[in-house]
């Protein structure tokens, strides 16, 4: 106790030492949780509505969905996402958690191959990883151009309509890398099905 | 391409942030004192401190402890209570008693394991108002052990006026806390918020809108968009090495990481502070050559795990040979992404003591597996903010008593010897983490009940050895396939989360103050130069061969033997 001794003195006022401890603690509750976060969610959410508030797509008046969250395609007419470990909840995401090595990872990958395959006619070397391969997050949005451009043929055909008139729509669907140089080039599969929607509707 | 452009960007911010870091840690006016020093002398009035008065090594270190069991305490009952508390929209319940202990320790060791799921176990109030807290706190605190160590090696900051043998003023702990957070950390983080929102990380305290999905007649016919103070808590999760993210998967999850250039803001908020660190040392030692040191022995370190790790996920995962395309390991990655973000952020991640993820580090191919673990056992590459760079002045340590004893003369640094008192204390450093992480390892694995993984074989053991390393190093990053929410898993933990964070910082701070008030011998010829390759080549061995002694054996069962055991797998696939 010397040494505290001499930080403070011995003045008669000197404060007992779990003050500035527990007043540290209350101070930073109020400046950083409280203080900033209100300060600066609100100011945010301020110059950005829509990116601050979930980026949410609306078709027709209607809110459908999130244009950064994945959802689920089975129908033939529809482009199909990535496997989702997470069926698409953007309230339980998580990945596989497969390892390499992990038998469960094969078997996953060789049942999806097999049914891709079958579904596109086309060989098993043929096939963009990202279709067989579960995303990080379970909601990843996007595929891969590749994984668009394989499945255009069998959408055309469900939609009744030539594979060229679908492929400029796919095609303008590519997102390239962000500014010339961040990320991969890629399409959003939600927003590529709602322009398909608009443009070529189902009889 | 993308990655040196990442890199470079980060280092060109740190070098100014660096300097202003001196001269807001460093005695005499700075000209952001205007803007600040009110609020702080307002701060100062509330803690009933004087700024001005210095503290011993002792007194430091005590204050450092007691600050952060206090906060503990109190971040321990905010959790525990949080379904009585306001701000919960979503009604979400209290947590269990050894989570809640677990969740609140790792936090306040500015670790950010996270054994709970982000967006469904915890209110807004307990992740937008105490965790944020603790993630601006934290390496604030840490922060200040560095300087006061850095200090201490100068003699103190009354090395003109005390006596050779008197303990020296190694600063006062309250005014460099609060310094870092008001001066550093809030207005960072503040722009960093902003920039992030942007791009479309959600910024509201709406409840969560559900919506329904386009196809109808599935499984799931809506969806709830998670909402929230999200890109506030992002922000300084990243700039702090923080790293447990607003959702469970981090930033793989594109609410929390939108687009490629919100990953590029986030990845260079990862090194910023560290690398500025380095800076900063340079500066309040008056020594750039030492700056100059370490960047080059960081840097080399660093890059060298870059290439291996963006190499190794451009590889093919072995479970998809003969079933796809020939391309990178794209399972438990984004599409938005690809492999070499996903390594780079891995790399640097495991390196900076952050732990926030945008890939899943457990479907990594092994070589980067490797990396992650490398990165978290060295814990000075970079390293979490001033615990990283503390760690990093145990390696010089080390490194000047073995050069010493290797040219015959007794080690000394910056004038002032290094004797058996400080080397006994830098064994102790040197055995702790082996001890800690294998003791865990060992007895976890030997009760196959305890464990509670996702993979079978090799990976098994690797994913025990990587959640305990990962709490020793406060990295936080996980093999998220564990089960870990039992009560073993969060008390154990909880006991190597303490020892890897308050040990690593105290020791150092009791080297730092007992070298301070030693005499200060004058440079001769006889003096080890410090700023020269020579040094830098000893200094990289001691630090590879520490770590590999230490671990090697792990690593063999570990992410060794699955590569091996994979490359055996390949071999039969291809043969078929």
């Amino acid at each position: 106790m010397n040494t505290m001794k001499s930080i403070y003195g011995s003045k008669a006022s000197q404060p007992p030492i779990w003050r500035p401890a527990l007043g540290l603690a209350i101070i930073m509750l109020i400046l950083c949780g409280g203080f900033y976060a209100t300060a600066v969610t609100s100011f945010a959410g301020m110059l950005f509505p829509q990116q601050a508030t979930g980026s949410l797509v609306t078709q027709n008046g209607k809110q459908i969905g999130s244009a950064l969250v994945s959802q689920p395609f089975s129908a033939a007419y529809y482009f199909h996402g990535r496997p989702s470990s997470a069926d698409n909840d953007p309230m339980a995401t998580g990945g596989s958690n497969l390892a390499p090595s992990n038998p469960e990872l094969r078997d996953r990958v060789a049942q999806t191959s097999a049914a891709l395959t079958q579904e596109f006619q086309v060989s098993s070397s043929q096939l963009p990883v990202d279709l067989l391969a579960s995303s990080g997050s379970g909601v990843d949005p996007h595929i891969s151009p590749a994984a668009a451009l394989l499945q255009m043929k069998t959408v055309a055909i469900a939609r009744g309509i030539t594979s060229s008139q679908l492929e400029q729509l796919v095609l303008q669907h590519i997102e390239a890398p962000q500014w010339g140089i961040f990320g991969q080039p890629r399409v959003n599969v939600l927003l590529l099905n709602l322009a398909l929607d608009t443009q070529y509707p189902r009889q | 391409m993308e990655i040196i452009l990442i890199c470079s960007l980060a280092l060109l911010l740190a070098w100014p942030l660096g300097h202003y870091m001196t001269g807001i840690f460093s005695a005499g006016p700075h000209w952001s004192d205007k803007v600040f020093l009110p609020f702080e002398n307002g701060i100062f009035k509330l803690l009933g401190i004087r700024a001005t008065q210095g503290m011993d090594w002792k007194s430091y270190g005590a204050a450092f402890l007691l600050s952060n069991l206090v906060l503990g305490i109190v971040a321990y009952f905010l959790l525990q209570f949080q379904h009585l508390l306001p701000l919960n929209p979503n009604n979400i319940g209290p947590l269990s008693w050894d989570l809640a202990l677990h969740t609140a320790v790792s936090f306040l060791t500015n670790t950010n394991q996270q054994h709970y799921s982000g967006q469904a176990q915890l209110s807004y109030l307990s992740q937008g108002f105490l965790i944020v807290t603790l993630q601006f706190v934290t390496p604030a605190m840490a922060l200040a052990v560095c300087v006061a160590i850095l200090r201490g090696m100068m003699g103190g900051r009354d090395v003109k006026e005390a006596k050779e043998g008197e303990e020296r003023d190694l600063g006062n702990y309250y005014q460099d806390t609060v310094r870092a957070v008001l001066r550093l950390m809030l207005p960072l983080a503040a722009v960093v918020a902003v920039l992030l929102a942007s791009q479309g990380v959600p910024s509201s305290y709406q409840a969560s809108p559900t919506v329904p999905v386009l196809e109808q007649g599935q499984n799931l016919t809506e969806q709830t968009i998670p909402l929230g103070p999200v890109a506030s808590m992002v922000a300084i999760k990243q700039l702090g090495t923080n790293g447990g993210g607003w959702f469970g998967p981090n930033s793989s999850n594109p609410l929390e990481n939108p687009t490629p250039v919100s990953n590029a803001i986030q990845t260079i908020a990862i090194v910023l502070i560290p690398m500025s660190v380095v800076f900063m040392a340079g500066g309040l030692l008056r020594r750039r050559g030492f700056t100059f040191l370490s960047l080059s022995v960081m840097g080399g370190l660093s890059l060298v795990f870059i290439a291996a790790a963006v190499y190794s996920e451009q590889q093919p995962n072995v479970a998809f040979t003969g079933l796809a395309q020939q391309a990178g390991n794209m399972e438990g990655k984004e599409v938005r992404l690809g492999t070499d973000l996903s390594a780079l952020w891995a790399t640097f991640t495991t390196q900076t003591s952050n732990g926030s993820v945008n890939a899943m580090h457990d479907s990594l191919n092994p070589i980067a597996g490797l990396v992650t673990r490398s990165g978290m056992l060295i814990n000075g590459i970079w390293g979490g903010i001033g615990c990283g760079f503390v760690n990093f002045l145990v390696y010089v340590w080390l490194a000047v008593f073995i050069a010493g004893l290797m040219i015959g003369r007794t080690p000394e640094i910056f004038g002032r010897k290094l004797e058996k008192r400080e080397i006994s204390w830098l064994g102790v450093l040197l055995v702790l983490p082996s001890a800690v992480i294998l003791t865990f390892t060992a007895i976890t694995v030997a009760f196959p009940v305890l464990t509670g993984n996702s993979n079978p074989g090799l990976h098994g053991i690797a994913q025990v050895f990587y959640e305990y390393t990962s709490a020793f190093a406060n990295n936080g990053s996980g093999f998220e396939g564990l089960g870990d929410d039992t009560t073993w898993w969060n008390i154990s933990c909880v006991v190597v989360l303490i020892l890897g964070r308050y040990l690593p910082l105290v020791i150092p701070l009791l080297i730092a103050g007992s070298l301070a008030k030693k005499r200060l011998v004058p440079t001769s010829a006889g003096t080890l130069p410090l700023f020269n390759p020579t040094f830098a080549v000893t200094l990289v061995t001691v630090i590879l061969i520490v770590n590999f002694l230490s671990f090697l054996p792990s690593m063999v069962l570990g992410p060794i033997g699955e590569a091996l055991e994979l490359s055996q797998q390949t071999a039969a696939v291809l043969g078929q």
